[in-house]
């Protein structure tokens, strides 16, 4: 780059004949110059290791990483998909919890992004303390509910009793634990929803809106109507983005469970599973199996997803 | 618009509760974390109690938490930079030259499964004796803020006209000379809002240091786990630890509230 400084260019010509030829060199190769260290990354630490997934499920890799495997096929894939002990139980959680969760939050989220979207005083604040669950660590979110849900020290069951409602078992029951881990996934990215919905409701034109209101259209009409058919590629957008994460939700099952989900794998899901195989059993072929059998549940309900988007839009 | 009364009643009270909703159990982890554990497991002193910091210096001086503060610190901090030098110049060549397909490449690593870049990542690095160490860990975490920096940085690219760029061609900068000079000065608070969103993503991060730090290596979310034995758990510690974790990150929120914001709704409009 010096020596465009020591000559005045006037014009490109004059550069170009100045500059040294490695220089010349990278500026004409800048797009893949500028690419090539993320893309290097990507393929050796992301791209490779999906590819050694993939073939480790089709071995039988199980307790050292420095044991010696062999190749039999898609063995795993018949042990796994007929495993209704432990895999299929795990989908249906995996299943329930993203299903449930993405209701709540999306419909939430909706209410509490109308409640926000017009301008009040002391909007900011607010807006603070939608922030600070979405940003805080998952890991101490569960642990802080884990207090909270305790059985018998935790303030829920304290707060039960003023109104005379019997003790629950939350975390600790077999029946209630997957549905408390899922209130507080619920509790921690609703305002992810809000954040996104607010986003779109912002840029949002005022015209129709208005031009409803002097038809005497009410508010419920016009919500329907006008702002949930505009808003709809962004609540897809949140429920996309939303949906990835909810499907790979393992910090807040691990913090209030602990390993497998657990004693009864109550919140396994299939993330938890495959940990699970991998760094508690070191069953790898098996756990690469599931992990396969997940990432195509990931990208075939993304696929169904971004498919209707483009019908929407 | 105008609104009527009853909305307005309603929408405030609507809005007490949300924030409650919100805050209270977090209020009520810092209360927690004030408290001895005597305290915490009576119902009476729920709101009026003794404050003590018997919980922190327990976190601090004998659960070498300090050290553990040192390294989240150093492998986030690392993990961005990183991410940012690698990242920042590819996101530039993905939106000036339309590399959709390399982006697209870059933003799968969003929606894979950690654990399926685990298994094979703990098969080649032990082999290496490289488990426990840092290097592995901010490897591992240029994972989650690689894609979000390029995925971000990529949007503000698109967004910056392209005039300033060709008028310093004009002027006779190199094209890469006008991407250090003009495109870099101006993209600073796009910078800003990836390398905070990065920042908080990788302290937050817990699987990958679960599985690839050791002892001296671990990050704070994975020695929160200290405080949770077999047998008890030590609640004021636990929710002392949790609190030492979690407050960084929330300060950062609240400092930069319009940055972590425009990061986590980056590209949810474009439609």
């Amino acid at each position: 780059m010096a020596a465009t400084t020591t000559a005045r260019p006037t014009t490109p010509a004059t550069t170009s004949t100045s500059t040294p030829a490695w220089s010349r060199w990278a500026n004409d190769h800048r797009k893949w110059l500028f690419a090539a260290p993320a893309m290097i990354f990507v393929a050796v630490l992301i791209i490779f290791p999906v590819a050694w997934t993939g073939y480790l499920s089709l071995t039988d890799a199980e307790g050292s990483v420095r044991a010696e495997s062999e190749f039999i096929g898609f063995a795993n894939y018949a042990e796994v998909l007929q495993d209704t002990d432990r895999f299929w139980p795990a989908v249906m959680r995996t299943v329930v919890f993203t299903g449930g969760v993405l209701l709540v939050e999306v419909v939430l989220g909706m209410a509490i992004a109308l409640l926000l979207w017009r301008p009040f005083k002391g909007e900011k604040w607010v807006r603070v303390a939608i922030l600070m669950p979405l940003v805080a660590t998952p890991v101490a979110v569960g642990m802080m509910w884990r207090l909270i849900f305790d059985p018998n020290i935790g303030l829920a069951n304290t707060m039960l009793g003023w109104v005379g409602i019997p003790p629950q078992p939350w975390l600790a029951g077999e029946k209630t634990a997957l549905a408390t881990t899922m209130f507080i996934d619920i509790w921690q990215w609703t305002p992810m929803v809000v954040l996104i919905l607010l986003a779109g409701l912002t840029s949002l034109s005022d015209e129709p809106q208005e031009a409803a209101l002097i038809d005497g259209a009410t508010a419920w009409q016009r919500f329907r109507h006008i702002t949930l058919p505009l808003l709809m590629p962004t609540v897809v957008v949140a429920i996309l983005l939303r949906g990835i994460d909810a499907l790979k939700t393992f910090d807040i099952l691990y913090a209030t469970k602990g390993k497998g989900g657990g004693s009864f794998h109550e919140v396994e899901t299939l993330n938890v599973y495959a940990y699970g195989l991998s760094f508690d059993y070191n069953d790898y072929g098996v756990s690469s199996t599931v992990l396969i059998i997940f990432f195509l549940i990931i990208i075939g309900s993304m696929w169904a997803l971004t498919s209707r988007r483009k019908d929407a839009a | 618009m105008r609104a009527r009364t009853p909305f307005k009643v309603f929408r405030v009270a609507a809005l007490v509760v949300v924030v409650l909703g919100l805050l209270a159990p977090l209020v009520w982890m810092v209360a927690a974390s004030l408290k001895t554990n005597v305290d915490i497991y009576d119902p009476g002193k729920a709101v009026v109690f003794g404050p003590t910091l018997d919980n922190y210096s327990k976190v601090l001086k004998q659960a070498n938490y300090v050290q553990f503060i040192a390294n989240s610190l150093w492998v986030a901090f690392a993990a961005t930079a990183l991410s940012l030098v690698i990242g920042v110049p590819a996101a530039y060549s993905m939106s000036r030259f339309s590399m959709r397909r390399s982006a697209l490449v870059v933003l799968m690593a969003r929606v894979i499964p950690a654990v399926s870049l685990l298994v094979p990542w703990y098969y080649v690095f032990s082999n290496l004796r490289m488990v426990g160490g840092f290097t592995v860990l901010i490897l591992s975490h240029m994972f989650v803020s690689l894609p979000l920096i390029v995925y971000i940085m990529m949007g503000y690219f698109d967004g910056l006209p392209m005039e300033l760029e060709e008028s310093a061609l004009v002027d006779g900068l190199t094209p890469i000379g006008a991407f250090r000079r003009i495109t870099l000065p101006l993209s600073t608070p796009g910078i800003a809002t990836a390398g905070i969103l990065s920042f908080i993503f990788s302290w937050n991060n817990f699987m990958f240091a679960l599985v690839l730090s050791g002892a001296d290596t671990k990050t704070l979310p994975v020695a929160i786990f200290d405080f949770v034995g077999y047998a008890a758990i030590d609640w004021g510690g636990l929710m002392a630890a949790s609190t030492v974790v979690t407050v960084p990150i929330m300060l950062i929120a609240l400092f930069a509230q319009k940055y972590v914001v425009s990061g986590l709704t980056a590209g949810a409009t474009k439609g």
